[in-house]
Parts: structure tokens; sequence; C-alpha cells
């Protein structure tokens, strides 16, 4: 079985560390934020200028002069800090956010990312999410494997105008956990359930498979 | 006007100077800190062709977007357009000119822009459409693009709170880009929910020193919410 949505943001979960600071795109990335481990701290980033993002408002709470990057409603947790937007990508562009988790429309075997934009279709830009991939070293990209159309979105070479180039090393989708290391992906890990050979099916880019991939583990 | 006195009596003498053609910096992201009088004072001038700097373009009917919807906006500089109707529309027709630009290099090209800095390598977008007909510089084996500063006619500002100097107060996310904007306008015009008297604001606590401000007025704001989310009360 492909992963849900809740499943992908469960299993990226399992990478974040105590101590970390993490900053979490739009979409499935947020999720992440409901499955932080007992026992571990992190702070969550919101490249409009929060660090220590909290849960959302209660009714009670909503203020229109607090939201995060995905422009919701949100609050702050204990020992949070308030920036200024240059600040805010200092601390991204200067190497500072231990782990990005971010969505993509395409992923290539040379670790190039495409995610903003569908030429003639989709002009929304690409926000931070360039100043995020060029600037973090941890970056988990998280995307379904194909579109609805069995069409693989991890290449040979991006199709479409990308957002970074040579910078994605983990990729994690609803059917597999890959690395991308020296021009090639490699299987690291299976959703429950699904084949090896269905994964090769859905990946375009060239796929380095061990003899023995496992299941992932929640 | 007298000394450091910036206060002005009214929005349209904040506006007054904006003419057709001028490029302007406005602060705010998404709905959250725009300087949302000093917007509807350029719709109710019906200045034109302008070029907009700022991180989004409103939605449909807020904020910037309501010179989209009076087509007053010739080019528009921004990271994310994604809420707004119109913009996507003027755009794909060809009647809209615009430069999508990562958020973190267009708060630093106005940053630089505000600090007398023309230029500066950033590695963000480097191989990317971003990229295209700019200089690349290798330094310590990465590749990186030269961006440059950027400057505005105005620089329109919304701040919490501000002494009659202009010294500014910012609250929670309602920051942003204003302290960048603030000090890249050849002109800076701030609105604020409160003016105080001078010495009344704690010198360490203020994020924008009244240098770089030029006007000051207090208004009211809608302060609309883009996505209402909340938890349930437990």
């Amino acid at each position: 079985m492909a992963l849900s949505r809740e499943q992908l943001a469960q299993r990226v979960a399992k990478e974040l560390k105590d101590g970390y600071y993490v900053n979490l795109g739009i979409g499935i990335p947020t999720l992440v934020a409901n499955y932080v481990p007992e026992g571990i701290e992190v702070m969550l980033q919101s490249e409009n200028g929060l660090l220590g993002m909290g849960q959302f408002p209660t009714e009670d709470e909503i203020d229109a002069d607090l939201i995060n990057a995905g422009k919701q409603t949100v609050t702050m947790a204990t020992g949070a800090s308030i920036f200024n937007s240059a600040d805010s990508f200092a601390m991204i562009r200067g190497g500072h956010v231990d782990l990005t988790v971010l969505g993509a429309f395409e992923v290539d075997s040379q670790g190039s990312i495409a995610s903003y934009m569908i030429p003639g279709k989709l002009i929304k830009g690409m926000g931070g999410a360039m100043d995020l991939v060029a600037g973090a070293d941890n970056i988990i990209v998280t995307m379904t494997h194909a579109s609805k159309h069995g069409v693989s979105k991890l290449l040979s070479e991006c199709t479409l105008p990308l957002t970074g180039k040579g910078c994605i090393k983990k990729v994690l989708t609803d059917l597999a956990f890959i690395e991308i290391k020296a021009g090639k992906f490699h299987l690291l890990e299976r959703a429950p359930g699904v084949s090896v050979e269905e994964i090769i099916k859905l990946t375009a880019g060239e796929l380095v498979v061990p003899e023995h991939v496992p299941e992932m583990q929640f | 006007m007298s000394g450091f006195n910036k206060v002005v009596g009214s929005y349209e003498e904040a506006m007054t100077g904006l003419t057709d053609g001028m490029t302007i910096i406005a602060g705010g992201f998404g709905l959250c800190g725009i300087p949302e009088n000093l917007i509807k004072e350029i719709k109710r001038k019906g200045t034109k062709n302008l070029t907009v700097v700022s991180n989004n373009c409103g939605t449909t009917d807020h904020g910037l977007g309501v010179l989209l919807l009076e087509r007053q906006i010739k080019k528009m500089v921004a990271s994310y357009v994604g809420e707004n109707a119109n913009f996507e529309a003027q755009m794909m027709a060809g009647e809209l000119d615009v430069e999508l630009t990562p958020q973190g290099t267009l708060a630093e090209k106005i940053r630089a822009g505000g600090a007398g800095i023309p230029a500066f390598y950033t590695a963000t977008g480097f191989g990317t459409p971003v990229a295209e007909g700019k200089e690349v510089r290798e330094f310590n084996g990465r590749k990186y693009i030269l961006e440059e500063a950027v400057t505005g006619d105005f620089a329109l500002v919304k701040a919490w709170k501000a002494d009659t100097y202009g010294n500014l107060v910012f609250r929670k996310t309602a920051r942003n880009f204003n302290p960048m904007v603030a000090t890249a306008g050849k002109i800076t015009v701030v609105e604020v929910e409160e003016i105080v008297q001078p010495g009344e604001l704690d010198p360490d606590e203020i994020h924008t020193p009244g240098i770089y401000v030029n006007r000051l007025i207090q208004g009211s704001f809608e302060k609309t919410i883009e996505q209402r989310t909340i938890r349930s009360n437990q």
C-alpha cells in the first residue's frame, strides 16, 4: 500500500533529532509537526520570521499578526523568537537550519528539484523554496512517486524549471525512501506491502536496488 | 512638520509626490503586516504604470491586489503570487510584467538597497531560471549568482507603534519585510496603530530607528486573515 499523507509525515518525523531547528514546507511537510517523537525537542522555523512555531490557536487566541509561512494563523511555542525576513533567510542561507522538509513536482538523479512552476499552467512563485534548497544541507523531499497517470516523478533529468540544482540527497515518496548519491537513486526502504518491482517500474531515473530492501517502520 | 517630527495629517499628504511610473517597495507577508491604507490611497489617487516590489501581491480584493484590479501595476517583483486570480490572468495575457524572485534574495535585495550595497552573490537560484543573464562566480568550489539591490521611489511600511520621530516597533510576524523596506525608499512612509511621544519607547526595543522614516501616520486596520486555522478548545 502506498503511504498516506499521515504516514509520509510519520516517516519523516523519524528523522528528527533532539535539538533540531526544522523548516517544514507547506502541505505534507507541515503534518510532520504532529509526529515529533516523544522525549525529543525540536523547534520549527517559519520563514516569514518565527522560530518556535506553536500549534494552531484556539478561537480566543487568534491573532492576525501571527501567521506561518502558509499564511495560517498559529501560536508561538515557549522560547519562540520573532525576526525580520532578512534575518530569517540568514538562518536559512547561512546553513543554520538542521533539517528542511519540502514538497516537489520532480526530482532527478543529479539531485535537482523542480517544485515551483509548470510553464503555461501554474504560476505561483518559488517563495522561500529556492533559498531553502540552496542553503540547507539536510533536506528531505516528500512527494508522490508518480502522477495519477503513472508517470514517474523521479527522473534522470527534471523536465520542469528547476528550484535548485544538485542539492537534494533524500526523497521520501508514498512508495519508497530513496537516497541520491553519485548521480543515481538508491533504494533504502519500501512502503509496507509495496514491491521492489513496482518501485522500479515507477522510477524513470537510474535506481540502484540492494539485495534486501527493508519495509519502512513507523 | 518640524525638527524630527515625521507625523503627517492625512493619507493624501502621506502619499504626496507619487507619480505614474514610479517604483514602490511595500512590506508585508501575505496580508500580514501590509500597509493597507497606504495601498488604498494609491488606488484612490489612480497612479498608473507602477513597479511594485513586495513579497506577495495581496489577494484578489485585498492588499496590493486592489491595485491589480485597477490595472495600476505595470511590473511586479515578488516571490509568491499564488493567492490572486487576477495576477495569473494578467500575467498570462502579457499585461503584467513579473519578476519572480526567491524570498530570501528579495529580502536581501531590499536590505542591500537600503544599506548602500549595489549587489551581492548568493547560491540561491543558481542553475535555475532565476540565474538567467546573471553573472556566475565561484567561491570555495561553489557557484553563486550576482543579484542586484533594489530601492524604491516610495517605501511603504506598516508598523505597530511609533514615536513621532519615526522610531518603529513591529508586532509578531507582521514585522516580516517591513524593517528592510523602511530602509530602501527615497521617501519612506509608515503607517502605525499608535503614535507616542519621543522617550516613551525604550530605545532597546526599537526595531527601526527613525532616521529611515520620512512620513508617519496613524491609521486603523482591517487585518484580514487569509487562512483562519484553529484547534478545538480542549
